[in-house]
């Protein structure tokens, strides 16, 4: 057993929350504390500061109108910019991964200024992707196939300074066969809500950048089976 | 009904057919085809099915049926009312509901949350009563704060008057442009929507049931009626007892929503109380079955405030408790609601979990440390459980399969 301690940072659940995001927060909790890893949890509000000393950020999802206010408070506070330049690692879904970039889509697809923490920039598609996305992750990453549901209008143009997190086998993702972005340790993604669920490696990536080792193996039985069902049911046989 | 035109009562009529066939073909409550037979023959037919009738709309996130149910029972004192009693709360449904009754001088109609604007307009209904909005089948229904929005455009100006919960903050935004507005405190329990101020989005501080905008003037109404655990004020200041057969403080939200609705009718609470006391259960929700020496009790969660409630009624621990979870059309197809859910309140229960997207609660159960056992259906769960109760937490289209299963009992 480690006595390694970390500190997760779930930003603003009053504005960033909007469908089961905090299974992120959980995940990572209990899949920590299987290897003996303490965790420190902090919700921030926003109308409170964005501590700089977090080891993993988590963002969700949330309507247009509270993305625009997210957008301009986390402008203003500066905490999690600060945190990225110390190496912390941010995973934000949805919503929160549109606010990342440089520039997204407001509630009248006007563009509204984000947070410019990974080189890309979103617009407002012309109709809603729903559904379940699939998708071949990057092979530097060493994660298997993603899987999650998608749920937004979004179109996310991607710059020379990220790689796409995976290339789409089914769903939409970015819009042009690719899904999500990271740089570094900054990932976000279209997989909405609780995305790290269905993922348990991608999870374990997130805490062994934070740990900086390998983790011991932990009974993954019911998310194997349920990742193993749910790619069943949209990837051709 | 009379009075109606040629192509209006055949519309009406046809439509009533296609509902009894599709009853007798045991697709469902036939509620639904009925009205979309009718409306396609007659697109104004909402519009004059509604007219001269004392006409109430139901709206909220949860407990429309219930709500409407209550309201329903309660004006039955003074006349026929015409309602949608089994949950098919759009527009069609609204039509079978107005010409199954074609003479009834009241009208109550639970409401889908995005019809209201719609509704409200093709009826002209005089009362809207809106309870609740929280986080709901995001992949199919609107943002609720963008619901809202709709809900004030809708009723800004209109000739209507609003009964709403000002304990929920959406609702109070939704309901606050109205000309005349009932407010009542009916309760608020699930808060993970309401951090935020509609009005400015500037953060809203709570203390207790009160509220208001650090940012700005919006706050919380005072209350004409008050729901105070089993005890209702009403705004001549009167106090009632709340005894209702159906259990929960999220029916006695209904109840005091319903009380409130009545009064603006002119029923008295004095009337009204025990026709509320009557009602045992509702579409099937709150039913117990008796099936093979278990008593089971159907209890229906569609979404995380309504697990919240749900949760709020069940059998004290360690009463077993059996939980069916689908992700069909009427359900959403997405699961990632039941992250919303604070399931740790089963553990040290017996625990079976079901439906067809079990995998899914065995990974949010498992997370949450709730010893659990999957099972292939509910009727292997009552084998396992052995006599007794057994409380059945359902969302919508597996709560249906066990109520087809064991009977559609009201």
């Amino acid at each position: 057993m480690s006595s390694d301690r970390i500190k997760i940072v779930w930003i603003y659940p009053d504005l960033l929350s909007t469908y089961g995001d905090q299974g992120n927060v959980i995940v990572l909790e209990r899949r920590a504390a299987l290897r003996g890893i303490f965790t420190d949890t902090v919700h921030v509000r926003s109308d409170e500061s964005v501590p700089v000393d977090g080891d993993i950020y988590l963002m969700g999802g949330g309507e247009d109108r509270p993305q625009i206010l997210a957008a301009q408070r986390l402008r203003n506070d500066g905490g999690l910019h600060r945190a990225v330049e110390y190496g912390s690692v941010v995973f934000a879904v949805c919503a929160g991964y549109q606010l990342l970039g440089t520039e997204f889509g407001g509630e009248e697809g006007q563009p509204v200024a984000g947070l410019g923490l990974l080189d890309m920039r979103s617009g407002r598609g012309q109709k809603r992707s729903v559904g379940e996305i699939a998708g071949d992750v990057d092979p530097a990453l060493g994660v298997p196939m993603i899987t999650g549901f998608e749920n937004h209008q979004g179109i996310t143009r991607l710059g020379p300074g990220v790689r796409p997190l995976a290339k789409t086998r089914v769903g939409v993702g970015n819009g042009d066969g690719t899904e999500g972005a990271y740089r570094g340790h900054v990932v976000g993604t279209y997989m909405h809500g609780p995305a790290l669920v269905r993922n348990p490696a991608l999870a374990d990536l997130l805490l062994r950048w934070v740990v900086g080792r390998e983790l011991e193996r932990i009974d993954d039985s019911w998310a194997g089976r349920l990742r193993e069902e749910r790619l069943a049911t949209v990837l051709p046989a | 009904m009379s009075d109606l035109p040629v192509r209006a009562q055949l519309a009406a009529a046809l439509g009533r057919t296609a509902s009894k066939m599709s009853r007798l073909a045991g697709r469902g409550d036939g509620s639904v085809i009925g009205g979309r037979v009718g409306l396609a023959l007659d697109p104004e037919l909402l519009r004059r099915l509604a007219a001269d009738r004392r006409l109430v709309l139901v709206s909220a996130t949860n407990g429309k049926t219930t709500t409407t149910r209550l309201i329903a029972s309660a004006l039955r004192v003074r006349g026929d009312v015409a309602t949608n009693a089994f949950g098919a709360n759009m527009p069609s449904g609204h039509v079978l509901a107005l010409a199954q009754a074609p003479t009834a001088p009241y009208a109550v109609l639970e409401c889908d949350e995005k019809y209201v604007p719609m509704v409200l307009a093709e009826t002209g209904a005089g009362i809207v009563a809106l309870m609740n909005l929280s986080r709901d089948q995001m992949d199919r229904a609107a943002e609720i704060w963008l619901l809202a929005g709709k809900w004030r455009k809708a009723l800004d100006g209109a000739a209507t008057h609003v009964v709403a919960n000002c304990d929920d903050p959406l609702v109070t935004w939704g309901a606050g442009a109205a000309k005349s507005v009932t407010w009542v405190s009916a309760g608020q329990h699930w808060r993970e929507d309401s951090w935020c101020c509609p009005e400015c989005g500037g953060p809203l501080d709570r203390e207790g049931v009160h509220w208001k905008c650090r940012e700005c003037h919006f706050a919380r109404p005072k209350p004409d009626w008050i729901l105070h655990a089993d005890r209702i004020t009403t705004p001549r200041g009167r106090t009632y007892e709340l005894s209702l057969q159906l259990p929960g403080r999220a029916n006695r939200s209904n109840a005091v929503i319903a009380l409130a609705v009545a009064a603006q009718l002119g029923l008295e609470p004095e009337e009204v109380l025990p026709r509320l006391a009557e009602v045992t259960s509702v579409a099937g929700r709150y039913t117990t079955v008796e099936h093979q020496g278990r008593q089971l009790r159907l209890l229906l969660a569609k979404n995380p405030a309504g697990w919240l409630e749900a949760f709020d009624v069940l059998a004290p621990p360690p009463g077993p408790v059996a939980l069916s979870i689908n992700a069909q059309g009427p359900d959403g197809r997405d699961t990632s609601w039941l992250w919303d859910v604070d399931y740790r309140v089963l553990r040290g229960r017996p625990v079976w979990a079901t439906g067809e997207r079990r995998l899914d609660l065995a990974a949010r159960l498992e997370a949450a440390d709730v010893r659990f056992t999957i099972v292939e259906d509910i009727d292997e769960a009552i084998m396992a459980v052995g006599p007794g109760r057994l409380d059945v937490i359902a969302n919508y289209t597996a709560f249906q399969q066990i109520r087809t299963r064991y009977g559609r009992v009201v």
